[in-house]
């Protein structure tokens, strides 16, 4: 024949492909983040870009030298450190002194991922990794929290940012007292409620123009952003919803059992890290669970290990512990919850 | 066990919604191929004993006439396809690689496609067990890609009963046509292939499934259907793979087959309407099995079409008819999801080629990068058996086969390919279970 192929290719089934990649997915997880970046830079001014881009950067840094050192090619391109960077960032607090935010994302990256194998082999979340270690390394300054929409936010930093390593910072309070607009205070709702048995109001938690961590106080703001990826069939809604449901539920029993004691189940969804922690962290593919069951389990229980941390432990805030948990269970949870195939015989007929 | 399935809900849950590309072919009517220069009749076209040779080289033979019969009951005889001379009976490629035993047939220049040979039978008075020799002697097999000789499905297994024929016209692969176009041509012969499928095993019932892709099928098949036979058509929700018998039986009727297990375990016969319509023409005129339609498609074909085409044409004639473009990168027998590429273009069209599908460069899925697999859960999700891909590629990873084997059901995957299809990090998961099963095979045949 005369338009004969000179050569054809033998490839394997099937030959089609849906066109989804890692690289997509990563790069729209970062879109999704970046709408959260920019409502902490509108609350928080400067401090929280500074602490932002120094994440980002010093992630992207360690996961290519380490990739150098280790004589492979580099792995920054797949764009799975930028959430690490920008997760690590918007779970801080924004006045968190710069050099310790690039001390957590060097643990974050290089024992949080790269010692695991890289990207697909970490057994936790990076981000929470570096974070757990802030918590542990840094207890004082990681609940130092500032006022949102303080006065002079876009023209000077938080004094804390440009903190001098390894030695004490000064408290806050006077430069709290100085920009503070209104009531706003440096304390999150979470030590309000916790400390000062002072409830915030539901729809200002909502919308998110409150003390807290960078990213985490708007919860219209995340779930806008998370119904994005999940729109775009890059996240599994199934976790997210799991773990809000699960948190709701033990929050409703123990707000039953004592009204008093315990805020009721709208608050607990609120305030604090929760919804950015279902809808960013908990949904970290590579360290949850892949069975569908297992998903709901897996979702459920860091909910429930939320509440019941903020609830009777030491601490203001439980998601970060629940979801490093949860991830700790993945793999059980997975072993537990393979789903009956088509077509199972039950087990004494296999026999 | 058997589960009545609620109306409304007749649609699999699992699988991909892959971009169809039928419309090419989708309206184009069936036509008639020329004979090649030589045709190749591979002696094995079939799953089961390859046919047995009874001509000679140099002998003339007539269309339709026997030139191998079945080498055992799992098996099938041969026709030759053309009028014409016995050229060689020697080695020929064949779409898996190897050379195989075939026989050369040299049609006659001008010979007619007519088929003169074969002669009337009754088929109302026929027994199962005529009927099942008499499928036999046509040579037909699973004409949906399988090949397996369908009279060895007509025969009821010891101790089974078969209350319902079910026949499959779902045709999820994207590209194909052919089972589309034979539904809206031939409905007769399928529904009259349905009832003869229905008195060999003794079904009082058939349900004809169609995806709703293909709602000209459906009526033309409703309107053929005027007679109180048993036979019902379904339409059901588009969604690949459907077409895997497994599927589109849970789908109609709520029965699972079991793991292992064959169709009649839960009272079932399942035929591809292809299949159908074939028995449904050949069988009342004794005649044999020698040209079946396949869709040829794809952006490196110029005249894409549904060609009714002489069994053992060589895929380079057919696609030349076609209008091969010289961007032609890899030609796919059957559908791109399931169908394997071809090595050479001297491959002849067998009884189980639905359709060749020829990509060009761009079109083919290329050598994307390989990622770690992120857990991200879609080959889970959409496995329409409900294996966990996910973790059976990572311990083809480490080689831990047997494992595969023992506790993730790897003999259940019957590799329909959307866990591969979907895989974000582009792992070859369906080709790590092919190696996987490979060499569970091996292992188990050198012990």
């Amino acid at each position: 024949m005369s338009a004969a192929p000179p050569v054809i290719e033998v490839r394997t089934s099937p030959h089609l492909h849906s066109g989804r990649s890692v690289n997509s997915i990563m790069r729209n997880v970062v879109y999704a983040l970046l709408p959260l970046c920019a409502y902490s830079v509108w609350l928080f001014g400067l401090s929280a870009l500074a602490v932002l881009a120094m994440s980002t950067a010093c992630c992207l840094l360690t996961e290519h030298l380490i990739c150098r050192l280790s004589g492979r090619e580099t792995t920054v391109g797949d764009w799975s450190v930028v959430i690490t960077g920008l997760l690590l960032g918007l779970t801080l607090p924004p006045g968190f002194p710069l050099w310790m935010v690039a001390a957590g994302s060097f643990i974050a990256v290089a024992p949080g991922k790269m010692l695991f194998g890289g990207l697909g082999f970490n057994a936790f979340n990076p981000a929470l990794v570096g974070r757990a270690f802030l918590q542990a390394a840094f207890p004082v300054a990681i609940t130092a929290y500032t006022p949102a929409l303080a006065l002079h936010r876009f023209s000077e930093l938080i004094p804390s940012t440009l903190a001098i390593p390894l030695i004490k910072a000064g408290p806050l309070a006077g430069w709290i007292a100085r920009v503070r607009v209104d009531t706003f205070s440096g304390a999150t709702p979470l030590m309000l409620r916790k400390f000062d048995h002072v409830t915030t109001d539901s729809w200002t938690l909502f919308l998110g123009a409150r003390a807290g961590s960078a990213g985490e106080t708007s919860a219209l703001l995340i779930l806008l952003c998370g119904a994005y990826l999940v729109a775009r069939k890059m996240m599994d809604w199934r976790i997210t919803a799991a773990m809000l449901g699960g948190a709701a539920l033990t929050a409703s029993l123990f707000h039953l059992a004592d009204p008093v004691r315990y805020p009721g189940p709208v608050f607990v969804l609120l305030s604090g890290g929760l919804v950015l922690g279902a809808t960013f962290m908990a949904t970290d593919p590579v360290a949850s669970p892949v069975t569908p069951l297992g998903m709901w389990i897996y979702g459920a229980l860091m909910g429930l290990i939320t509440v019941v941390i903020r609830f009777e432990g030491g601490l203001a805030e439980g998601v970060m512990y629940a979801i490093l948990l949860g991830n700790a269970l993945s793999p059980l949870i997975d072993n537990v919850t393979q789903p009956r195939i088509y077509g199972a015989r039950s087990r004494e007929a296999a026999r | 066990m058997a589960m009545t399935a609620i109306p409304g809900l007749k649609r699999l849950w699992r699988g991909v919604h892959v971009p169809e590309f039928k419309d090419a072919t989708n309206r184009l009517p069936i036509r008639r191929m020329p004979f090649p220069p030589m045709l190749i009749v591979p002696l094995s076209q079939h799953a089961g004993a390859p046919a047995v040779v009874i001509v000679r080289e140099g002998q003339e033979v007539v269309r339709g006439e026997p030139i191998a019969r079945a080498g055992g009951f799992v098996s099938v005889p041969m026709h030759s396809p053309a009028t014409g001379r016995i050229e060689r009976i020697g080695l020929a490629p064949t779409a898996r690689g190897p050379l195989a035993p075939a026989i050369y047939v040299k049609p006659y220049a001008a010979a007619s496609q007519e088929v003169l040979y074969g002669e009337p039978q009754d088929i109302e008075n026929m027994t199962p067990e005529q009927i099942v020799k008499a499928v036999q002697e046509t040579g037909v097999v699973g004409l949906g890609g399988a090949a397996f000789p369908t009279h060895v499905k007509l025969k009821v297994p010891e101790g089974k009963t078969i209350d319902t024929v079910v026949v499959n016209g779902c045709e999820c692969e994207p590209y194909l046509t052919t089972d589309h176009r034979v539904m809206v041509e031939h409905p007769g012969e399928v529904l009259h292939g349905a009832r003869i499928a229905m008195k060999a095993v003794g079904a009082a019932r058939a349900v004809v499934g169609v995806e709703d892709n293909k709602m000209d099928a459906v009526e033309a098949l409703r309107r053929a259907n005027t007679d109180s036979s048993g036979i019902s058509i379904e339409a059901v929700p588009a969604k690949y793979p459907q077409g895997a018998e497994k599927l589109l039986v849970k789908v109609l009727l709520g029965r699972e087959i079991p793991s292992g297990g064959l169709p009649a375990d839960v009272g079932l016969a399942v035929f591809n309407v292809a299949t159908l319509a074939q028995i449904g023409d050949l069988l009342p005129r004794r005649q044999g099995l020698i040209e079946r339609v396949v869709t040829i498609s794809g952006p490196g074909v110029s005249r894409p079409g549904n060609y009714l085409m002489a069994l053992g044409t060589p895929l380079g004639f057919a696609l030349e008819q076609a209008g091969c473009s010289a961007a032609a990168a890899s030609v796919i027998l059957g559908g791109p999801m399931m169908g394997a590429a071809a090595a050479s273009l001297d491959v002849p069209v067998t009884k189980g080629v639905t359709g060749i599908v020829v990509f060009t460069h761009q079109a083919a899925n290329g050598n994307a990068r390989i990622f770690p697999c992120i857990h991200c859960a879609e080959c889970v999700n959409v496995c329409p058996l409900h294996l966990n891909p996910s973790r059976l590629g990572m311990l083809a990873r480490k080689g831990r086969y047997e494992e595969m084997e023992a506790t993730l059901h790897l003999n259940d995957c019957f590799e329909c390919g959307c866990c591969s299809y979907v895989c974000p990090s582009h792992i070859p998961l369906v080709q790590y279970f092919r190696v996987a099963k490979q060499m569970n095979r091996e292992r188990k045949a050198r012990t």
